[in-house]
Parts: C-alpha cells; structure tokens; sequence
C-alpha cells in the first residue's frame, strides 16, 4: 500500500530541509521515493500543514521501581485523573506520575513516537522493560545506571584495567538490553550508604579512595572504546545545590574533550549570590557548553505545579526530602547497585527559588546556540510532566507570552534573571531538531528522527496554528510506521512500539569473574539478572530493534 | 579476544535467552528461582523423578513442598462436572458478563498473570484484590503518608552490622532468609573483625537460624507482638533523649531498650526488618510507621534503611502491576469504566463479607493453601490441583504453577528484583494468562 502526504510544510532537519512543502511517500511502514507511476492507496493533502518526524523525549522517566513507587505513593495526584476504557484504549490514570498505559497513549497524542527511559538499574531492569512493555504507541529504550555499584568500583579500585572494565561496560548493556549507559552522580549513591553526604568531583569515596572524576572518565573512555553512539550520559554531583555551577563546569573541563551527554543541566546550574545564596549559572555553562562541542545536554525545565521527583540519585534526593510536598519521600539504597529517591514536589511560581530554577532553564534554552546538542525535557517527571511540553515549547518560540509569564513570577527571581533581555525565539526549523533530529542523533537512532528515504514512517502533522502551544499539544495526525494512529488528537490505532538497545562488542570471558561475585555476593544468580529477548517479544509482545555500534578499539 | 559477540549478530542470538522458554522435560534445573515465597531464592537446583521435580539444592520446605507437589489429574468442571476447558471457559465468561460486580481476588500468579487479571477487571468492570492485601497495606498506608528509607536483600546482606527484626516471625515466612541475608560468611563490607548483631523484638520469634557466619551477639526483647510498636516508640524516644518514667516498656526494661539505643546510634548500617502477614493486630500500620519513623530519624547522622519482607502468592507483583497499570495498589474498581480507587470499601474481604460483589473470580496458581474465602457467593476458581475448598465453585479450571508448569515472572518482597521462572516442565496446565485472556475474549 502507497500512501501519499502531500504538499505540506516539511521541517526535516536531519536532511536539511526547512520549511519546504513536500510530498512524502510511505510504502510498508517506510518513508520511500515517489512512485512516479504507482498508484497511490491512499492521499492525505496536507497544504499548509506543518511535517515532521515523530518526536522523541530522550529522557524521561517512564518506567521502572522508581517510577512505580511514585504512583504508589502519589495517589491523590491521580484523583480526578482517571482515565475510562474506551474502544480501542485501556483505562489508566494521568497526571505527574501517568499509569505506564495512559503515558503511552498521551505521548501519542502530542506526537511523539519515542521515549527512553533514562535511569534503569540492572537490578531493575527486568521490572523497568515489563512497564515500557506495557507503554503502548512508541518505540522505547533505557539507559542502564553504573557507576556506583559495587562490581565497577571494585574493579577500578582493584586496577582491573580498561578492558576488563569495557567487557563490563558491554556485558551490562546486553544483560540489561540497554541503548546507552547513564552515570548519577558518580560514586556517591555508593558514598551515600558509606555515610558521606556530599561527593564534589575531586572528593575521594571513603570506602574505594576513587573520585567521581575518574568513575566519569573511565565510563566515558569505555563507551566510546566499546563503540556506543550515545555518549555517556552523566547526571552529575550536587544536584540542585547552590554553587553546582562549578561543579558542573568542572565537570565539563574534566571531560578532556571526551563525548558528553550532561542531563536535567538546570538543576545543575545554582549559583549562590543575592540575599538568598541563590543565584543562576546559567550564562556561565551556556558559555563553556558553547565553546566545547563533545557536551550535549538536555535541560529539565521546571514547570510550575505539583509533580513528583523520581531519581537514582539517594544522596541528593535524601538532601532534598526536607522540601517534599505532599511531605512524604520515599529513598532507597538498592542491591550493592545503585539507589534511588522519590521526592514528591510542588513548584510555585511566588517562590523565589522556584521561579528563579524556572528562569534558570529557560536561560539554558535561549543561551545554548546550537539546537543539536540541546534536547528539550523536563525531566519528565522531576521538573514537571511531559504534557506540559507544548506550553514549554511556546515559551520558547515566542518572546512576548514568555515575558507575560516571566511577570507573574516571584519579583526577586524576575529581578535575579536575565530572561527578560533574551531575545531569541526559537523557529519550528530548531524546535524539530531539539525534539527530533538532534535526540535520533544523539542516540544513534538510525532510521528515526527525520523523513528521508529508507525511514521508520513515524510522522506527525500539526494545524499551523499561531499559538504554539496549542498547536503541539494535538497535532491532526501521528503515523507510527507508516499506520496512522492518531487522528485529530484521539488515537485511532493502538500500536506496541519497539525496544531499542545497542550491543557492543565485550568478550564473554567476563562473565567469570562476575559470575564468581554475584555467587559470593548477590541474591540473584548472574544468569538470572539477564534480561532475555524472549521477555520482551514474548512476554511483553514487543520487539527489539538493535542499532549499530561501532567497531571496538583497543583501550587507551 | 574470545568467543566474542559483535554489534552484527542477529537479535535473537547476540543476547542469550533468559531461560523464559527453556526447561526441557528431562535434566537438570540450575539456578531455578523459586516463586514460592516472597524473598524468590534463585540456586536452587531440581531434577525430575517419574511422578514429578525433585529439589536436589537448596530447597527449604516451602520449596519442596511448592515443587515437588505431587501431580494430581484435575478437570475443569462446572459445578463439579468435568467439563472441557473451553465449556468451562465460556460458562466463566457468562457469570463474569452476568455479575453486577465481579471480584478479581486471590490473585496469586505472576506478572503476565496479573496482566490478564488487570485487563479481564477493567473490560468486565469489577474489582482487583489480592489476598494478602490485608498485610500489604500495613505497608502501603506508610508509603502514602509519610514513605520511608528501604533497603533490599542484597545490600542488607553485604552491609548491615546491626539487624533488628521486629515482631516478625520471619523464619516460618521465609525459611532461607537467615542462611542467605544475615548469616552469610562473607559480606562485601564487613571485614574480618567485625560481626553484625542480631536483635529480635517480639517474644516466640524463631531466633534459631541467627546463627554462624560474620553474627555475634544475638539479642532478644521478648514482649507481646502487638506491644512491638511501643517498644519501638521507646526506642526512638530516648534515641531523641527524651527520659521516660516507666520502669519498662511492654515487659522490656528500659536499661535494655536504652543498650538498643546506643548500638543503634554506633551502627554504620542497620537495617530494621518485619514481614507485613506477621504484624497481625490491629492498626499494625501505625507499628510500622514507627519503625519508618526511627529510622529516618537515625539517619540524620548515621544509615539505617527498613527492610520489609513478606510478599508470598505473588503479592508484591499483584500490588507493582496494579500499581502501573492503574496508578493504585489494588482495592480498585473498574465499575465506572475508569479506576475508581478505595482502600476501604474494595477491599476484597469487605466486598465478600457485606456481599457487595456477586461473583468471585480467584486465582490461585502458586499453592493449594490459597483457598477462596468461605460465603456462598458464586466462585470461578482458577486454582492449582488439589484445592481443599469448603464449597463447590461454580466453575473450577485447573492452572499451572509459575516456574514449574510454565513460564513467568514475579517481583521479589523488596519491589526491586524481579526473577525470571522457568518452565519445569511439571505438567501442560495452561497459565493463569491463558485462561484469562480465553475469558475475557469470551466476554
């Protein structure tokens, strides 16, 4: 079957087009060349309609312990939002911690096609992949968490050697079906159950004498050695306290040009001047973010509202506990793995210090220049939900409502900002970059993210419609591979949506020594950890999509 | 570099399977992990005799009792006729289509189990309940109040130098917890000269496995399970220095709760442990609000973490996927079409006892102990072999066990770890996901 979307407004950065009108041909759920003389099966006239590829949020927590210990907790965030069966729809809940169901179906209905889950624990990850199994509609993938479990630390400690550190690297990607490797904050969630309240880059673990500093660049290092497209994708120390800024630029420089992917920046860029030692970093790692081209980064924009905090990292999010509402918290120190903490969170708009972390993404936004190491998040849900992105979009593109709003914020934050003196508004051209090509390309998604031929056809159509945020929050039609699965913001067709993971090279002799450690250490049996393909396209009904590595290279 | 994998290997070989569909008819099982019992033991070793599996490795009794559980021939019937399965299957579908409010209760399976309970309830308007939701909600109320800082099995085992059981009877639950958690010989961060201390607070508790490995002192504080919160309420009350005039505290001198104190504040990692089914008084969830409560008290300046056990018939997967699926930890309510969420009113022992749902739907697919309650209210049992029942269901279809009949997965008691089962090959009784989405394409 042909199926012609014609002469609409195509954004595909990826191929460099801006703003042409096209005709876009689908053939078995594939973007394809035109067919001169082929029959067309079925014609959507698309003048004046805004195309681009499906969306793709590169860093949003939907699945996993975690995540479900924050619907546990946060029920009468769901009160009034409950969502019936329907025809072609389960029933679920909405919201800042939405059911696994209704998140997927939302997703679809604002455009998107694919979501990664940024923070899985091999320990977890069993639990993590059944949740995205059961988030319909996109294409889905995680990041799994090292770097304070126990078997790394040690073998760094034990100066087991790039190698064996890089099969570690490998064999957990592939055990826990991983697409990227994440780091949060790295060593402490370890430092943290050894009683350390705070690790700053260059300060020693108590227990293993290493330093966040060499866990990044062992990890980074590996990555790139193993051949993982993704860069490592680092939450850093000190999340959300005053004077991170240096941290994070610290952070920066210690990477010696080696690729980045620095998440959730906000809450990494907290000066500590004014009366309230609350200030924004922002100018200051926009700058260096600018200057140095191996850092991508995504923001973590807070919105203003009630949402829940989800993270891996326990010692920060214990430090952050005392500013919980509702006033409930959940930390946990998890398997000689990693961690977590989650910390329900109401941010208002007359706090200084939330309307100042607010400010202080949007200077992000509007400083970073280039849109293709830049992704738009909030962190989903730690700095608001997911369905607040049309608004964040509008924001950004459009000066005059941006300065509306940034007066109805504390009057000391709006005094502590340079936000109003930003001039830039951000074109359909760089929000389809940031929110599509940019993140397929970060990922290395090689067939998402843009239409050209040979494509998965995962497209969405929007109204071009002046408010902006009307305009991305119901797009009139989503195709996902080609099938049309949303119509007029209402799904149509419910689809399952892919996996995908990455599998570099590591050698196999690895899993010696860790089957020796998890025999003497653990209660689960290496074997047992491993996540297996039959559980996802079996057991979940889904599918794996693997994407390419690159060849390994031997380690520096 | 040796039997290597490449980026370049097709999917379904460059990952090895998990096991999920292996498990011929004859050998031997390694690493089985057992779904038994909440803590989910995964080295257990099994073989096969002529009648059944035999456990040849670490087998405790509820595993040997779970796996080695003799085969029994069983039928579907209605109304004690044998029936095939897909009259029994249609007939279940009519009384789930006839009923005002069906209860999807019991619910002992695993998670693709619990996947076809949660989409049968939603398309036939009924309500979700486990079995143990009683215990569960000890726990959840906690959750939704205050929260807490948990631990898990594998950090309590290579960290804590203190554990404190509190009023739990934890050896009876859980056979294997002190062999594989307290008294393991090598934890990761206890080194040579130090021993970890054991404190059981409650009196009858089965301190018998408290022994060798890295444990030193074992300590008792025997009152009465249902006193166990005011002993712990003392505990954090002159941990805050806070001087009480009582000579002692449920039976419990105060000198010794103020020795628990100090140890308390001296640990570098304690862990306070309970199993939800053992805290079996009323209000029992204010017991463990207190224990959560210490405990972030302590860790103002050192660690301390809880650690709840429990989680039996697939508890703590029926509570996860309700969890994600409908925002709600059970007691949900599918009558509206949306998820209507009532701890008290859909609780499925209420709904039972004031006859508020006219057909129960239980599932029970772990053991035979996991019986319906007694009421004469028409029973759909989808139960494992050998069910001693007080009365005739309407319906009756044999399922297959998790992990010895079939494939699954289940979440272990700490909702982190979730293992895979292992189809044993015991015997072809479909899963209790079979037989749901059967009925439910019936409704």
């Amino acid at each position: 079957m042909l199926i012609k979307l014609s002469g609409g407004t195509v954004y595909d950065p990826a191929n460099g087009i801006n703003g042409e009108a096209r005709d876009i041909f689908i053939r078995d759920g594939r973007i394809v060349k035109s067919g001169d003389n082929e029959r067309v099966d079925h014609e959507y006239p698309l003048k004046g309609h805004v195309v681009m590829a499906g969306a793709i949020d590169p860093h949003t927590h939907i699945g996993g312990g975690k995540v479900t210990i924050g619907r546990m907790m946060l029920t009468e965030d769901h009160i009034g939002q409950e969502v019936a069966r329907g025809e072609l729809t389960r029933a679920g809940c909405g919201h800042a911690v939405p059911s696994t169901l209704t998140a997927g179906y939302r997703y679809a209905e604002m455009g998107y096609t694919a979501c990664f889950e940024p923070a899985m624990l091999p320990a977890n990850a069993r639990q993590a992949h059944m949740e995205m199994g059961d988030t319909p509609m996109v294409d889905k993938g995680a990041f799994v968490m090292l770097g304070s479990d126990d078997f790394l630390l040690r073998a760094m400690a034990q100066k087991k050697g790039s190698e064996f550190i890089n099969d570690y690297i490998g064999w957990t990607m592939h055990a826990a079906q991983a697409l990227a490797v994440k780091v949060v904050n790295p060593g402490g969630i370890s430092a943290f159950k050894f009683n350390q309240r705070k690790l700053d880059l260059d300060e020693k673990h108590v227990h293993y004498e290493l330093t966040p500093r060499d866990i990044l660049i062992t990890l980074a290092r590996g990555l790139r050695e193993i051949g993982v497209t993704h860069p490592l994708h680092v939450h850093g120390c000190n999340l959300g306290v005053p004077g991170n800024d240096e941290t994070t630029l610290a952070t920066i420089r210690a990477m010696e040009g080696l690729p980045v992917h620095l998440t959730h920046v906000q809450f990494h860029s907290y000066g500590t001047e004014g009366d309230m030692k609350f200030s924004s970093g922002a100018p200051r790692i926009a700058e260096l973010v600018n200057k140095n081209k191996n850092v991508s980064m995504d923001v973590g924009q807070i919105m203003f509202g009630q949402t829940c905090t989800a993270s891996g990292d326990s010692m920060r999010q214990y430090g952050n506990t005392k500013s919980a509402y509702p006033k409930k918290w959940v930390v946990m120190d998890i398997e000689c793995d990693a961690g977590c903490g989650v910390v329900p969170m109401k941010y208002k708009d007359k706090s200084f210090v939330n309307a100042l972390q607010w400010a202080i993404g949007l200077e992000l936004f509007l400083m970073v220049d280039d849109p293709w190491r830049l992704f738009l998040t909030t962190d989903h849900p730690n700095g608001g939900p997911f369905t607040t992105y049309p608004h964040l979009i509008r924001l950004l593109m459009d000066r005059g409502f941006r300065n509306d709003m940034l007066q109805k914020i504390h009057p000391g934050a709006q005094a502590a900002t340079i936000l109003g003196s930003l001039k830039r508004e951000y074109s359909l051209y760089e929000i389809a970059i940031m929110t599509r090509a940019g993140p397929a390309k970060s990922l290395g998604l090689k067939d998402r993210g843009h239409l050209g031929v040979g494509a998965s056809a995962d497209i969405t159509v929007y109204d071009d419609i002046a408010d902006r945020e009307a305009m991305f929050q119901k797009p009139g039609l989503v195709f996902k591979n080609g099938e049309l699965i949303v119509k007029n913001g209402v799904i149509v067709k419910v689809v399952q949506g892919a996996t995908h993971v990455a599998r570099p090279e590591y050698d196999r002799a690895i899993e010696k020594p860790l089957r020796e450690y998890f025999d003497r250490y653990h209660t689960v049996r290496m074997d047992n950890l491993r996540v297996g393909d039959d559980e996802i396209i079996q057991s979940d009904k889904g599918s794996i999509i693997q994407q390419p590595t690159r060849a390994r290279v031997k380690a520096a | 570099m040796t039997a290597t994998t490449t980026g370049s290997l097709p999917a379904e070989t460059a990952s090895p399977s998990s096991g999920l569909a292996t498990g011929g008819a004859t050998g031997v099982h390694e690493n089985v992990a057992c779904p038994f019992c909440g803590i989910m033991c995964d080295d257990l070793e099994i073989g096969r005799t002529a009648s059944g599996l035999k456990v040849r490795k670490n087998g405790c009794d509820r595993a040997v009792a779970g796996f080695e559980r003799p085969a029994v021939t069983s039928s579907p019937q209605i109304a004690g006729r044998d029936v095939n399965l897909a009259e029994a299957v249609t007939e279940a579908a009519r009384l789930v289509r006839a009923a005002r409010l069906p209860l999807f209760g019991g619910l002992g399976t695993d998670v693709e189990g619990m996947r076809a309970v949660m989409s049968a309830a939603e398309h036939a308007g009924g309500v979700v309940d486990h079995a143990f939701s009683e215990g569960q909600y000890r726990n959840f109320e906690v959750l939704q109040t205050t929260g807490w800082f948990m631990s898990t099995l594998t950090e309590t085992r290579n960290r804590a130098d203190l554990i404190v059981i509190v009023g739990s009877d934890i050896h009876k639950l859980h056979p294997r917890f002190f062999e594989r958690i307290v008294a393991t010989p090598e934890p990761m961060f206890l080194g040579a000269g130090k021993k970890r201390t054991v404190v059981f607070i409650g009196a009858g508790l089965d301190t018998s496995a408290a022994t060798g490995g890295h444990i030193g002192e074992v300590i008792s504080l025997p009152c009465p399970i249902a006193a166990v919160g005011e002993v712990v309420s003392a505990l954090r009350a002159r941990l805050k220095g806070v001087p009480l005039a009582a000579k002692d505290i449920a039976g419990i001198a105060i000198a010794k709760i103020d020795d628990l104190a100090d140890r308390c504040r001296k640990a570098d990692y304690g862990v306070m442990v309970w199993a939800p089914p053992s805290l079996a008084f009323p209000a029992a969830d204010l017991t463990v609000r207190i224990v959560s409560d210490l405990v972030k008290d302590l860790n103002l300046t050192t660690r301390f973490a809880c650690l709840s056990l429990g989680g039996n018939e697939g508890a703590v997967s029926a509570g996860a996927v309700s969890t994600w699926q409908s925002g709600f930890p059970l007691r949900v309510s599918y009558a509206s079409g949306k998820p209507d969420y009532d701890p008290v009113r859909f609780a499925a022992e209420r709904l039972i006892a004031r006859r508020e749902t006219d057909l129960v739907l239980w599932v029970a697919s772990f053991t035979p102990d996991l019986v319906p309650p007694e009421s004469d209210i028409p029973t759909v049992l989808l139960g494992v072999p050998g069910m001693t029942l007080a009365a005739q269901p309407a319906v009756y279809i044999p399922v297959g066990t998790p992990g010895a009949d079939h494939a699954g997965r289940l979440i272990r008691c700490d909702n982190v770890v979730s293992l895979p089962l292992r189809n044993l090959g015991r015997s072809t009784l479909p899963s209790v996901a079979t037989v749901l989405a059967a009925i439910e394409h019936a409704l």
